[in-house]
């Protein structure tokens, strides 16, 4: 593989730091932003990146140039425009955007100044959780670096384009990944997700256009602008355009995170990169994407892990980043444990996730325990149902539901057990969370 | 980051400088309210009642809307913590690793569980969302510098270094 | 429009969501966050329904009904089973936490979520955890907090944020552990706190007044009345029990006072209660001062009076603006017209005619409440509108939304989406200028304010007047500063659509008035549909106006001293008109001197005689309150023995007197005779009869009950002084019974002695009295409005004036500062107000208290004509320099103000 393969990660070196301004430039970087800015109108831009067919790296896999194409342009737009970076990771089982933002800033600052040209937003702001103390550390020091070299600030290479970049630290909320309720938080106010419309790309930030990306989506802009559309369509190996972060975590032999091309199987990437399972353990089941993403098992292994493909077999994409279930492990107390994070992570703002999501955390916890009934299963597939997806304001609550529903197809009888023998057969795992 | 510190609950100077950088980076006050709450817990450890009237007084924003704010997040604690906090990632790729057995440690060696701090001030210990660092899982981060993957026996020499001898 | 509602095609409204529709149809569809006045979010998720795309979709969405807007065609069910199982599901939900102590909460029986709990059909429990539990916070003399029936619908904090504009309330933590709370126990600090009692659909805050002498809901008889703690006339129930008034409570009037009322209102009630109000006649047995009063009863008190009276000439009679139409103009007939004085204060007297005069004979027409809210841009002069006419400081709170909200429509967000126009508006705000004396709980959404004397602010006015049209005179003098202030007011008022000019009389200076005329006026005559809303002082400060009467100036000096006249006042402490040397001397002119009142006011020791009156709580009348409405109210308790309507008194003393004026009088017994004869003799006041139904008036034969058929104990009630059940007071003033029996139909508006459906127990029953939710009550709104503008009546704008405000040397100008909490006279004999009351002071700006060489807290001698006091000092960075404020917490003595006052530090002790 070549660094061609890799361009999110070709520079980043996993135990060093991350790339300094002067070499990024001498391997290339910005110099897409000089062209752009040369010759390029904003319109073109977004051209581009609709061409190249970039789908959100954030969970829901919204194509790129047509999420801008709704942002009011001209001079008789509203103004000031802004940006939003969201570095909130936060759903259990991701760690790609960390990478991103510790190994490579300037490249992240890069696909920023793009996406801000392409849509005029004068100012960015990144929307870093409080845990990733030294991603924010590798961004200020790599913004300082940008700013002092004229790449951000005002009116660039002459272009008349202004653009400012701040860093908002958050406290560490779930929710403040939602893209409306980080508007909310930005904002200072209480954060529980907007009612659209109206749509941020029209009334964002302060009412003000606004366009929320994920920091994988961004970084990926410096090459689509540097190599073509063309080039990034290629990159992907199905229907879908360019390369993904993927990852594992779980009892695998080497858990990580790869870029590879945007399709690449599921088998391939536990077997190749991940190194299959560890000593003793063997495959159960997987989450594709993150926290929030329904199981595969055994059978889907040759699934590719792209937009379509997973939502055909009942999951998602999501994050791409994959959570590995070992067959030592009790499912009813990993889905326990994956309920008691979104119970605990629901803004409360409406009422199927806020005292829904513990019950079933609770119910849950009363299988694991012995104190099961076989009526808690009706109950349980009642929530999938009634916090499924229109039933909340948000998608927090149906992406809770979605491993849930998932575990119930899959697991049934795991389920059941827990039941009939009043507590968990995995006594090792009974006292967890 | 003393809870005694807490009688000299008016801000410093430094740190209205620190806020006031901060906040000229948002069109509205309260875009920077909660930075400006970190801020001041970073260096006091919590925020008590009488910071948090102060920083709301500074920043210009009313207190229960402050408040608000500080009791929504994970990590504005507004009760006091120990010198040292102990983040325990209580997510799934961590439980899946083992995250259990380092929370027991942990409570066998200072005699605290999941959400309480020591009888001598010293260390606190919390469990977390995901810390986004599901390849080092089991993993908890101290004060802000993340450890993983940890053993029970690396977990133990970490508290040695940093919590337990670590300077008070 | 049409909708499909399972199955069934209806007429609906296009510019409503599907809740909205589905309950103005007349379906019972559950909700919690909605709210008519607030709008949809989307949080509770109670009002599920199925919606299907056309006829051939059988498998349909769950859709929020608050959240979908009603649309040509729109199909859906509401008795879909999956949608009744969602609903079901959500109040499962709800109850998780919820306590079952509906036993021993105040709310039980009137309680929302009762209500939908039953509706929804969810009747067992399947949630096997203990409860979350919170610890109560202490709020203030006026709501109890108990968090732990919390059902987190959010409604508590829009309603004090968004609509009230108050900070010390909000929604702390997240998830399954939220509190709606203060950050630390303490009063509730919003004027307006008390809405929360019925806006929360539980029991989390309830009504502490109420608490102390509890009755549930459906043990009170409630009745249809009016406030009369300001001018607005907002419309309230009052409920009663066993001769103790327990609560007020919203009685909705679409054009007055909507959903809300202000904490004065509600709270005020308890005076009616107080134990030194006036219950039996009382005679001056010897005409030395020092004699007292003894009680006698009222048989023994006329006859008394009868032999006093035989041999005098004249009857003078002073009348009042806080009581009703009738009563006055009992009064005034009793006296003839030459010999009734209003009762108000020379200012009042002139403030209030000019009020009546601008109105009447102007181009530019009194706004409702409502009118108000709906105002794009909006003026106040010199008022400090949440301590004098609370419930419009409310409504223009709203309007500052009104034209940023024009935008809406180009973004496709319907009015009633308030989570998305919140968004979207993104706190912009409309034109709203402030110029007081001092800084108003308003400031906050106001686009510009300025604090002036109030001659200054008058000028400002005038100067505005003439920027928007030039026909209106020019102010004296316009300082450099001033031009741009001036210029930007006149620009936002003239390009608005819909703009209001909002004025009192709470500074004392007349020309604030003529000031906000001119404007209006102004603008009229550019075409521009202008409103105007006054504050005038009291509750029938309007009414009394239009009854004509003279003032004190115009007093019986001139009337030669020969015999002494005799001398009735109409509910009135006169020490709150009059200064009290010159009341004094004024007094002793008459003999003997005959006070109808039911509040032990200072005056009583100078009356000779003293007749217990019905207050307004308990007594049937009309007022007129500032738009110019006469509402009626009835009276919500059985009359005590010996207690009277003051125009029963009146005519009682007419008939004693047997004078040939009071011939017409002396055979009334029905307000009905009253009204005719005031219909007669004023032509503005013809329509009075229609303000409610007359006494005569039945639904098939019945009255209407102010009990609900549930009202339990009756026969217990009087049980310590009989265990027979007596008969049911009666009650001929009104079609109103003091009973349970009656007719269950809906009575016309004016007399809905409560709301209550079937189903529906709480006031969120009103939907069922409207034929659109947030519409007007079946049957046409209550009340009649009087005075409508003279649209081609040339304009004659107000000339001169007041020149500007020069500082004298050693002197401030003390101006009034009126409070929400202690100014009005009987709302400050309520127990629970009395905690509110301020402390008395005199208000400083620092630069001007540093002049004067005084000091925060310190003690201070204020001297002015007729008043000397010494006073704490306070200062106040908003209050405009050369000024000082008087802010009078609960002494009601009379100052005439603005006046010329000399500061001095007092000694400290
Ligand atoms: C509950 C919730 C949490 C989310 N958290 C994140 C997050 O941490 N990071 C992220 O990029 N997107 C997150 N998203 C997705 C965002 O709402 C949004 O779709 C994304 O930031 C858009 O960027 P993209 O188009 O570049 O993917 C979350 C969504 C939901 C519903
Ligand atoms: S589903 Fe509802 S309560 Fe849950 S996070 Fe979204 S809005 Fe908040
Ligand atoms: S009333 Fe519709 S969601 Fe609450």
């Amino acid at each position: 593989m070549t660094i061609d393969d890799r361009p999110l990660t070709g520079l980043i070196r996993r135990h060093g730091p991350p790339p300094t301004l002067s070499e990024y430039e001498e391997r290339g970087g910005y110099a897409s932003i000089r062209a752009m800015l040369g010759d390029m109108t904003p319109e073109e831009v977004q051209r581009e990146v609709t061409d190249s067919n970039l789908r959100g790296r954030g969970g829901a896999g919204f194509p790129t140039g047509k999420k801008w194409s709704f942002v009011p342009m001209g001079v008789d737009a509203p103004r000031p425009k802004y940006l939003v970076v969201n570095a909130d990771e936060m759903e259990p089982g991701s760690f790609k955007d960390r990478l991103l933002l510790e190994g490579h800033p300037h490249q992240l600052i890069e696909g920023i100044i793009i996406a801000a040209y392409a849509i005029q937003a004068e100012y960015a702001y990144i929307f870093v959780r409080w845990a990733y103390r030294s991603s924010v550390t590798a961004l200020e020091r790599a913004l300082r670096e940008a700013r002092e070299a004229g790449l951000l600030g005002h009116d660039l290479f002459g272009s008349g384009f202004n653009l400012t970049v701040h860093i908002h630290t958050s406290a560490g909320r779930y929710i403040c990944g939602e893209e409306t309720a980080l508007l909310n938080a930005l904002e200072g106010h209480a954060v529980i997700p907007r009612a659209k419309p109206p749509y941020p790309q029209v009334c964002g930030l302060w009412g003000k256009p606004t366009i929320v990306q994920n920091v994988e989506t961004l970084c990926n802009l410096p090459h689509i602008l540097t190599h073509g559309a063309e080039w990034y369509n290629d990159l992907g190996q199905g229907k879908d355009a360019g390369t993904k972060l993927y990852a594992v975590s779980g009892r695998v032999r080497r858990p990580g995170v790869w870029e590879l091309p945007i399709g690449t199987t599921v088998r391939e990437i536990l077997e190749n990169h991940a190194g299959g399972m560890q000593e003793g353990y063997a495959f159960r089941a997987m989450q594709p994407g993150g926290g929030s993403t329904g199981f595969l098992t055994e059978e889907h292994l040759d699934v590719a892990m792209d937009f379509e493909s997973l939502s055909s077999v009942g999951s998602r994409l999501g994050t791409g980043t994959a959570i590995v279930l070992d067959d030592r492990t009790c499912p009813v107390g990993f889905v326990r444990n994956l309920e008691h994070f979104f119970a605990q992570e629901s803004c409360g703002w409406c009422t199927p996730c806020r005292d829904g999501l513990p019950w079933v955390e609770r119910l849950l916890g009363a299988l694991d325990s012995g104190n099961g009934r076989p009526q808690d299963m009706d109950i349980l597939e009642r929530h999938v149902t009634f916090l499924g997806p229109g039933r909340t304001y948000c998608a927090h609550a149906p992406g809770a539901m979605e491993p849930l529903k998932s575990a119930l197809q899959h697991f049934r009888s795991d389920f059941d057990r827990h039941i009939a023998e009043r507590g968990c057969p995995w006594r090792s795992h009974a006292t967890a969370r | 980051m003393r809870n005694d510190e807490h009688s000299r609950s008016i801000l410093t100077e430094e740190e209205k400088d620190m806020i006031d950088e901060e906040l000229s980076h948002y069109p509205t006050k309260q875009a920077g309210a909660v930075e400006a709450l970190m801020i001041v817990q970073r260096r006091r450890g919590w925020i008590s009642d009488e910071l948090l009237l102060a920083v709301a007084d500074h920043v210009g924003i009313a207190p229960a809307e402050l408040d608000r704010s500080a009791t929504f997040y994970n990590l504005i604690f507004r009760q006091p913590v120990g010198q040292h906090v102990v983040l325990v990632c209580d997510s799934v790729s961590c439980w899946l690793m083992g995250a259990d057995r380092l929370r027991k440690r942990l409570q066998s060696c200072l005699g605290i569980g999941a959400g309480e701090t020591s009888a001598d001030g010293r260390v606190t210990v919390l469990p977390n969302v995901c810390l986004g660092a599901c390849d080092r899982a089991p993993a908890v981060m101290i004060d802000e510098t993340l450890h993983g993957p940890l053993t029970e026996h690396e977990l133990d020499r970490l508290l040695d270094s940093h919590v337990l001898q670590g300077a008070r | 429009m049409t909708i499909h509602v399972d199955g069934r095609p209806l007429q609906a409204d296009p510019g409503r969501n599907l809740l909205e529709s589905c309950l103005s149809l007349g379906f019972d569809l559950p909700y919690f966050c909605w709210h008519p006045a607030m709008g949809s979010v989307g949080a509770c998720r109670q009002c599920a329904v199925k919606q299907f795309k056309d006829e051939s979709d059988t498998n349909g969405l769950i859709v929020m009904a608050c959240m979908t807007p009603s649309t040509e065609g729109a199909r859906i069910s509401i008795e879909d089973p999956e949608a009744r199982n969602f609903r079901a599901s959500v109040i499962e939900w709800l109850m998780l936490n919820h306590p079952h102590d509906c036993p021993v909460c105040d709310e039980g029986g009137e309680c929302h979520l009762q209500d939908m709990t039953v509706m929804t059909g969810h009747v067992s429990r399947r949630y096997r955890e203990s409860k979350r539990t919170y610890r109560n916070q202490y709020l203030g003399p006026f709501v109890t907090h108990e968090m732990n029936r919390c059902i987190q619908c959010y409604r508590c904090v829009r309603f004090y944020r968004d609509i009230a504009g108050g900070e010390d309330l909000n929604a702390f933590g997240s998830r399954d552990r939220l509190y709606f709370g203060r950050m630390q126990d303490g009063t509730l600090e919003s004027e307006f706190s008390g809405n929360l009692v019925e806006i929360c659909p539980t029991g989390v805050f309830t009504d502490k007044t109420l608490s102390r002498h509890y009755s549930r809901k459906w043990d009170m008889q409630s009745t249809p009345s009016i406030c009369s703690h300001c001018s607005l006339g907002c419309n309230v129930h009052l409920a009663e029990r066993a001769g103790i008034m327990r609560r007020v409570t919203n009685r909705y009037h679409r054009r007055v006072n909507g959903y809300f009322l202000c904490d004065r209102g509600r709270f005020g009630y308890e005076y009616v209660n107080h134990p030194r109000r006036l219950r039996r006649p009382a005679v001056r047995t010897s005409q030395t001062n020092s004699a007292s009063l003894v009680a006698v009863s009222s048989s023994e008190a006329l006859a008394t009076l009868r032999a006093r009276l035989s041999e005098k000439k004249r009857i003078i009679g002073v009348g009042s603006p806080r009581a009703s139409l009738e009563s006055n103009y009992a009064l005034r007939a009793l006296v003839g017209g030459e010999h009734f004085f209003s009762g108000m204060s020379e200012a009042e007297h002139h403030h209030a005619a000019l009020i009546l005069r601008i109105l009447k004979d102007g181009p530019a027409p009194s706004w409702s409440i409502q009118d108000v809210e709906q105002a794009d841009a909006a003026l106040i002069l010199g008022e400090d509108l949440v301590h004098t006419a609370p419930r419009l400081a409310l409504a223009l709170r709203q309007s500052v939304r009104e034209q940023p909200m024009e935008q809406l429509d180009r973004l496709n967000i319907p009015r009633w989406q308030d989570a998305a126009v919140r968004t979207a508006l993104h706190g912009q705000r409309g034109p709203l200028y402030i110029v007081t004396v001092t800084g108003t709980s308003l400031d906050g959404v106001a686009t510009r304010t300025f604090h002036a004397s109030p001659g200054d602010i008058a000028r400002l006015g005038c100067a505005v007047a003439h920027e928007i049209c030039h026909d209106a005179p020019k102010s004296s003098e316009v300082l450099p500063g001033e031009t741009a202030l001036i210029r930007e007011i006149a620009e936002a008022l003239a390009s608005a659509k819909r703009p209001v000019i909002v004025a009192g009389v709470g500074t004392g200076e007349a020309w604030v008035v003529k000031a906000a005329a001119n404007v209006a006026w102004a603008l009229r005559r550019r075409g521009i549909a202008a409103g105007l809303a006054f504050a005038p002082q009291e509750c029938n400060t309007l009414g009394l106006s239009l009854l004509g009467g003279r003032s004190f100036e115009q007093d019986a000096a001139a009337v030669a001293d020969q015999d002494r006249d005799a001398l009735v006042i109409l509910e009135n402490d006169l020490h709150r008109r009059l200064e009290t040397a010159a009341l004094n001397r004024w007094l002793k002119r008459f003999d003997p001197v005959i006070v109808i009142d039911h509040v032990d006011a200072a005056l009583h020791d100078q009356a000779d005689f003293l007749f217990p009156a019905s207050p307004i709580a308990c007594s049937d009348g009309t007022l007129v309150n500032n738009e110019g409405r006469a509402q009626r109210f009835f009276s919500a308790m059985a009359k005590e023995p010996e207690v009277r309507e003051s125009w029963q008194w009146i005519r009682d003393i007419g008939c004693i007197a047997s004078r040939e004026s009071v011939k017409s009088t002396v055979n009334w017994t029905s307000l009905e005779q009253i009204h005719a004869a005031i219909a007669d003799e004023f032509p503005l006041l013809r329509r009075i009869g229609e303000a409610a139904p007359p006494a005569q008036f039945r639904i098939s034969d019945q009255k209407v009950p102010r009990a609900p058929h549930r009202f339990s104990g009756r026969t217990a009630l009087p049980v310590l002084e009989t265990i027979h059940e007596p008969q049911p007071p009666d009650d001929p003033e009104s079609p109103l019974a003091f009973s349970m029996e009656g007719t269950p139909r809906q009575p016309p508006s004016p007399v809905i002695p409560f709301f209550w459906s079937s189903g529906w127990n709480s006031n969120e029953a009103v939907n069922k009295f409207q034929d659109e939710v947030g519409g007007p009550l079946r049957n046409e709104d209550a009340g009649v409005r009087l005075l409508e503008p003279q649209s081609h009546a040339g304009i004659r704008f107000f000339e001169n004036a007041p020149p500007r405000y020069e500082r004298r040397n050693n002197q401030l100008l003390l101006v009034p500062l009126p409070r929400l909490f202690g100014s009005e006279e009987l709302s400050a004999r309520a127990s629970a107000i009395q905690e509110r009351i301020p402390k008395t002071a005199v208000v400083l700006h620092p630069r001007e208290a540093e002049r004067f060489g005084l000091r925060q807290g310190q003690s201070v001698d204020v001297s002015a004509p007729g008043f000397v006091r010494r006073l704490t000092l306070e200062t106040d960075e908003t209050m405009a320099g050369g000024l000082a404020g008087l802010l009078l917490g609960n002494e009601g003595a009379y100052v005439s103000l603005p006046a010329w006052a000399t500061l001095r530090g007092a000694p400290s002790t």
